[in-house]
């Protein structure tokens, strides 16, 4: 039917009454929604089509419609899913508004509906009232004017139905919650004022509202005025504005009846302009005189004008602007207007109590403010003023927080305004007077505002437009270098706060943006190489920072190297490689480094490791620097970047990891990472491939751990033989072993297959214990070494699966540009799985095993739920040992705490949940002691959810172990943590409860 | 059983807002938190009305003030206050409220439910039958008893 009616209008035309009678018969009594979705669509289209018949039989049409309105489910959800009530009453809506045939019938019954109780049926009845009137037709509709208007005024006014809002930020106190009811109500006055624009004098003749804004007056403050009055303020306001809103002529008369009388009740005139300079004097305004109503009413109307004036402003350019009733009326006041905004943000009374009017003052000028270019009711001198006291608040005074706020609100509107309207006039005195006042702000010192807050407002004054972005980058700048001067040439320790605080600013906020932005590079770009500058200057002078180890110090340290990375890491290709050339520029220049780059060869580097290792606490401060700054450069490097002297750079940074320098190890993780395969072209000593470079890290690390064997380096990369052998200095080994893991975790990450050989020597070190003691090295071992330093190492090994496991925040992350090979934690996993059980089945000794299951918990725990269940079935007898021999160590928590919860992970998922039955009661047994493990809440806690989920096993397998679950757990019902005890009642119910009975007691 | 209802219409209040914990951020692994009126008032505030489908709490049948507790002695005291005064479902009410911290509570727990003075016509008695160890194991003896304690109990298990 549907279709006939749309493909075969004419043929169907010709029908004529016939086929209206039909539908009228097939539609009466219908029920099924979705039978009705179609009669509703039928209806639509058979009304565009022939007018002609369905004129006869409009009432009896309507008639059955009418009875649908509103839609209303009377049967339980869930029948008819399928169809909701939003599309049924979105269908009946077009039907109703489908043919102005309908109107006699229409209109009326919903301004019944409109009286009715139900909230949903008014906010219904004013959808469709609002979609009516656009299809209707203004003619049609001003028979019901008189009509409309009083059921509006009803709901909105006489009635309002606006919660005040409870949110903190409602200061003002004049945020109202809207019911949905208000908002279809605004929406449909806006619709029937555009349509119909007599509506308008019926407003303005209103004697309800007239007579409203007198009363106004009697209220002197904001606190005098009670709750409904303020609703009703709340409506009006709403109700004019949307008046004014509607267009030029709307707006003419609703400020020719209205706004002289508001000013009045201001007790505002027309300025005069010889009054321009006693401006300032406020004593000519006294607060009391500003009466909140009229004020707020006032606010509202010069909103609506400048959201008008905004849309007039994209279609049409040239406009009889300035002729219009309303702006000119505007204009003058505009004068006395801003000096009474002004007062009362200068009223000096409490913050708390004086909100209200802070929150008026400031939106009133920032409306002023942002009235677009040449319609700007408010001349230019008035617009700096404007400013010039948005800004003075923000430079004064940050106790009153509201005020500081909205200020800084307001004139970050005002400048995203101008930035949309290209005015380049006011864009000037904005730069002129708004910009460079809170750029100098960043670096005056005895500013009493924290530094905190300065660099919010220079940031989020700075993010309106790219220029004076670059303003503030600039002085933040400056600022920096004023204050890195200041650590390191007097030592000034303040000036490391207020660095890092810049420095945090730089890599939190101002980098983000430009990278968000896009576009130039140049900041990045010169943040980087001004601090490669200032260091390099620092070397010259031979100033070495002072106290190197205190905390702020190093958290100076740290804050420059993030800045640095993220400055590096958003560079282009071609930048970083400037900003390489210059950093290894200042590097090998230093004296210390300088000596040492041209000498090659691991003899030199053991050399200078010896020295280093023992002098390293007292090594200045500035080679720390210096090698921590380049390290960061090198991590956020592309791939593609080219380095140059790359032999050198690692060289270096071999050297300096051996003296246990942690970002020398991210630096060449992250260079293994992403050096290239084979080098194109000429082979020259600056470039160099990946092969070499590996061969090179492993003879070096061979080479400076070894003292006397020569015998072992075959040259096939690394030679575990000469590493064990390597006895005389632990601390270097632990560097070793730590570097190892950070070069494992870049070639892992790009799926390289040395990885392999790495992961044999720290297994190597692993199980160093019992291969030493058949061995004839442990003699070796045994003289220089005591037992705990191996053990120490060992572990340091075990944690080293840890570094290539986990993600790191400081280098190799896509942040950083690191090549990571999808999946490549799975890879490593299933390679490594059976090793390590192979050799845990082998080792002898228990401290052996414990530091294999050490390194498999850490492996574990950081692989991907989804390739652990698929070897669910095998890992969980290792799993529950791994528990039970870590749970000796205190220290172990952590990882324990991470074992378990990928054993919780398992037993959550249904294939877990059959390798777990096979092996319930020992899951269950170790369960039960970690219940009562002393040392972290979170662990008896999981484990006490793990029991939950065991507790869903089959009945068969669980029921056995029910007794002894439940006695274990009333113990954990007296846990000193009350998380726990909640867990553990949760727990014993759902044991309880697997029995047919319940508990007896 | 009595037939109908023995409150049909009984006022429903407001749920109170779930206080929630402040947790400090620097967590004491070790600290001991004891046990207090707001977590006893938290184990029994979900347990279903026997005739009704609201919680106890919503018919301020408890309330966290009618709560005493004494961790260190290990003794706990709830006050209950029935809806009216001629209540026969005070017992239930009462066995609920037991059973429930009976099995949420350590077994060094000694739980004391007492009605509230002046709320029921037969307060002393049904106080003893509350606090009666024979006759609450009797009670729980009975399969259908159990069954409806059990009913009101499960909206607790959160």
């Amino acid at each position: 039917m549907e279709c006939l009616l749309d493909r075969y209008a004419g043929a169907m035309a010709d029908l004529g009454d016939n086929l209206v009678y039909g539908i009228c018969e097939a539609i009466d009594g219908e029920k099924d929604p979705q039978c009705l979705l179609l009669v509703f669509h039928i209806v639509e289209s058979l009304a565009q089509l022939s007018p002609g018949p369905l004129a006869n039989f409009a009432e009896d049409l309507f008639e059955i419609l009418g009875c649908y309105f509103p839609i209303h489910f009377t049967h339980p959800k869930g029948e008819d899913d399928d169809v909701k009530r939003e599309e049924l009453a979105r269908a009946l809506m077009l039907a109703f508004a489908s043919t102005p045939l309908f109107e006699p019938f229409s209109i009326p019954l919903l301004l019944e509906k409109l009286s009715s109780s139900l909230p949903s049926a008014k906010v219904e009845s004013f959808k469709y009232l609002s979609y009516c009137t656009a299809k209707y037709g203004p003619e049609r509709m001003a028979k019901h004017a008189e009509a409309l208007w009083a059921s509006l005024k009803d709901t909105t006014y006489l009635s309002p139905q606006s919660m005040l809002s409870m949110e903190p930020e409602s200061m003002s106190r004049m945020n109202f919650q809207e019911s949905d009811v208000m908002t279809e109500a605004f929406v449909l006055l806006q619709e029937v004022i555009r349509q119909y624009g007599e509506f308008i004098s019926l407003i303005i003749g209103d004697n309800d509202i007239n007579a409203f804004l007198i009363s106004l007056n009697q209220y002197k403050g904001f606190d005098d005025i009670p709750l409904q009055v303020k609703q009703k303020l709340h409506a009006v306001g709403h109700i004019l504005s949307a008046c004014a809103k509607a267009s030029a002529a709307m707006c003419n008369k609703v400020f020719e009846s209205f706004f002289p009388f508001l000013m009045d009740g201001l007790g505002l005139s027309v300025a005069q302009p010889s009054q321009n300079n006693s401006y300032l004097d406020e004593e000519c305004f006294s607060l009391a005189k500003f009466k909140f109503g009229p004020l707020y009413l006032c606010i509202e109307l010069i909103a609506a004008c400048k959201s008008l004036t905004l849309s007039l402003y994209n279609c049409t350019s040239i406009h009889d602007f300035p002729h219009q009733r309303w702006c000119s009326l505007l204009s003058s006041f505009s004068e006395s207007l801003v000096k009474a905004f002004v007062s009362m943000l200068r009223s000096n009374v409490a913050d708390n109590e004086q909100s209200a009017y802070v929150y008026c003052g400031v939106k009133g000028l920032q409306i002023l403010a942002t009235f677009p270019g040449s319609f700007t009711p408010v001349s230019k001198s008035v617009n700096d003023n404007i400013f010039l006291e948005l800004v003075s608040i923000i430079t004064s005074d940050s106790n009153k927080t509201f005020e500081w706020t909205s200020a800084l609100k307001a004139l970050v509107e005002i400048g995203f305004s101008i930035d949309k309207c290209l005015d380049s006039e006011k864009a000037a005195s904005f730069e002129s007077t708004v910009v460079e006042k809170i750029v100098s702000l960043i670096s005056s010192l005895d500013s009493a505002i924290p530094l905190s807050l300065r660099l919010q407002a220079a940031f989020e004054i700075g993010a309106t437009r790219k220029d004076f972005m670059l303003r503030v980058v600039r002085g933040l700048d400056e600022s920096i270098d004023t204050n890195f001067s200041a650590v390191f040439d007097h030592g000034n320790h303040k000036s490391d706060e207020l660095t890092i605080k810049l420095l945090d600013t730089y890599s939190q906020k101002v980098l983000p943006w430009f990278l968000e932005i896009g576009g130039s590079e140049e900041v990045q770009l010169n943040f980087a190489l001004r601090i490669w500058d200032k260091i390099e200057n620092f070397r010259a002078l031979n100033l070495s920072p002072p106290e190197f180890t205190s905390i702020s110090y190093q958290d100076l340290l740290g804050a420059t190297m993030t800045a640095m990375k993220k400055a590096v890491a958003s560079c282009s290709e071609e930048s970083q490689e400037i900003i390489i050339n210059k950093a290894s520029g200042v590097l090998f220049s230093s004296t210390v480094f300088g000596s040492m780059g041209f000498k090659s060869g691991s003899s030199i580097l053991k050399e200078e490791g010896l020295q280093q290792t023992q002098n390293y606490g007292n090594s200045s401060g500035r080679d720390e620097w210096l090698t921590s700054l380049f390290a960061s450069v090198v991590v956020a490097l592309r791939p593609q970047t080219g380095i140059s002297n790359r032999k050198m750079i690692l060289q270096l940074f071999i050297t300096s990891l051996l003296n246990g320098h942690v970002p020398s190890a991210h630096a060449l993780g992250s260079l293994v990472n992403k050096l290239p395969l084979e080098t194109k072209g000429i082979k020259s000593s600056r470039s160099l491939s990946l092969n070499e470079a590996l061969d090179m890290i492993f003879h070096s690390f061979v080479g400076t751990c070894r003292d006397d064997s020569t015998s072992g380096n075959d040259g096939s990369g690394v030679n575990i033989n000469s590493l064990r052998l390597n006895t005389s200095r632990i601390q270097l080994e632990f560097n070793t072993v730590i570097g190892l893991a950070w070069i494992g975790k870049g070639l892992l990450m790009r799926g390289h297959e040395k990885v392999k050989d790495i992961t044999m020597t720290l297994l190597s070190f692993l199980t160093l214990d019992c291969e030493a003691g058949v061995s004839k090295q442990f003699q070796n071992l045994a003289e220089v070494l005591d037992e705990e330093g191996v053990h120490q190492l060992m572990k340091c090994a075990g944690d080293a699966f840890h570094i290539i496991m986990s993600d790191s925040g400081e280098c190799l992350n896509r942040m950083y540009h690191a090549t990571v090979r999808p999946l490549y934690k799975q890879r490593f996993f299933s390679t490594i799985m059976p090793i390590l059980l192979s050799l845990v089945v082998k080792s002898e000794s228990s401290f052996v095993r414990s530091m294999l299951y050490r390194a498999f918990a850490h492996v574990v725990s950081d692989t991907p739920l989804t390739a652990i269940l698929g070897e669910a079935k095998k890992l969980f007898p290792i799993l529950l040992e791994c528990l039970s021999t870590l749970s000796k160590d205190v220290s172990d928590k952590g990882i324990i705490y991470s074992v378990l919860l990928v054993i919780s992970g398992i037993l959550l998922d249904k294939n877990g949940q059959e390798a777990a039955v096979e092996n319930a009661s020992s899951i269950v047994n170790q369960l039960i002691e970690l219940t009562a493990y002393p040392h972290m809440m979170a662990v008896r806690e999981t484990a006490i959810q793990c029991l939950v989920a065991v507790s869903e096993l089959p009945h068969a397998r669980v029921y056995p172990l029910r007794t002894k679950v439940l006695r274990t757990i009333s113990k954990a019902l007296d846990d000193p943590k009350r998380i726990v005890r909640q867990e553990a009642v949760r727990c014993r119910q759902a044991w309880a409860s697997i029995a047919s009975r319940s508990i007896h007691f | 059983m009595v037939s109908g209802l023995i409150n049909a219409n009984p006022v429903v209040y407001e749920k109170k807002e779930r206080r929630s914990r402040s947790t400090p951020t620097h967590v004491d692994e070790y600290a001991v938190e004891l046990i207090d009126q707001l977590e006893i008032f938290d184990h029994i505030r979900d347990i279903k009305d026997p005739e009704h489908p609201y919680s106890l709490e919503e018919l301020k049948v408890i309330s966290e003030d009618a709560i005493e507790v004494d961790d260190k002695r290990s003794y706990v005291r709830v006050t209950f206050t029935p809806t009216v005064e001629h209540c026969s479902m005070a017992t239930v009410i009462g066995l609920c409220l037991r059973v429930k911290l009976m099995r949420s509570l350590p077994p060094r727990y000694k739980v004391d439910i007492r009605v509230a003075p002046g709320t029921h016509a037969t307060e002393a008695a049904v106080n003893k039958q509350l606090n009666d160890k024979e006759r609450v194991a009797a009670a729980l003896e009975n399969p259908n008893l159990v069954d409806m304690v059990d009913e009101c109990l499960a909206p607790s298990y959160g």
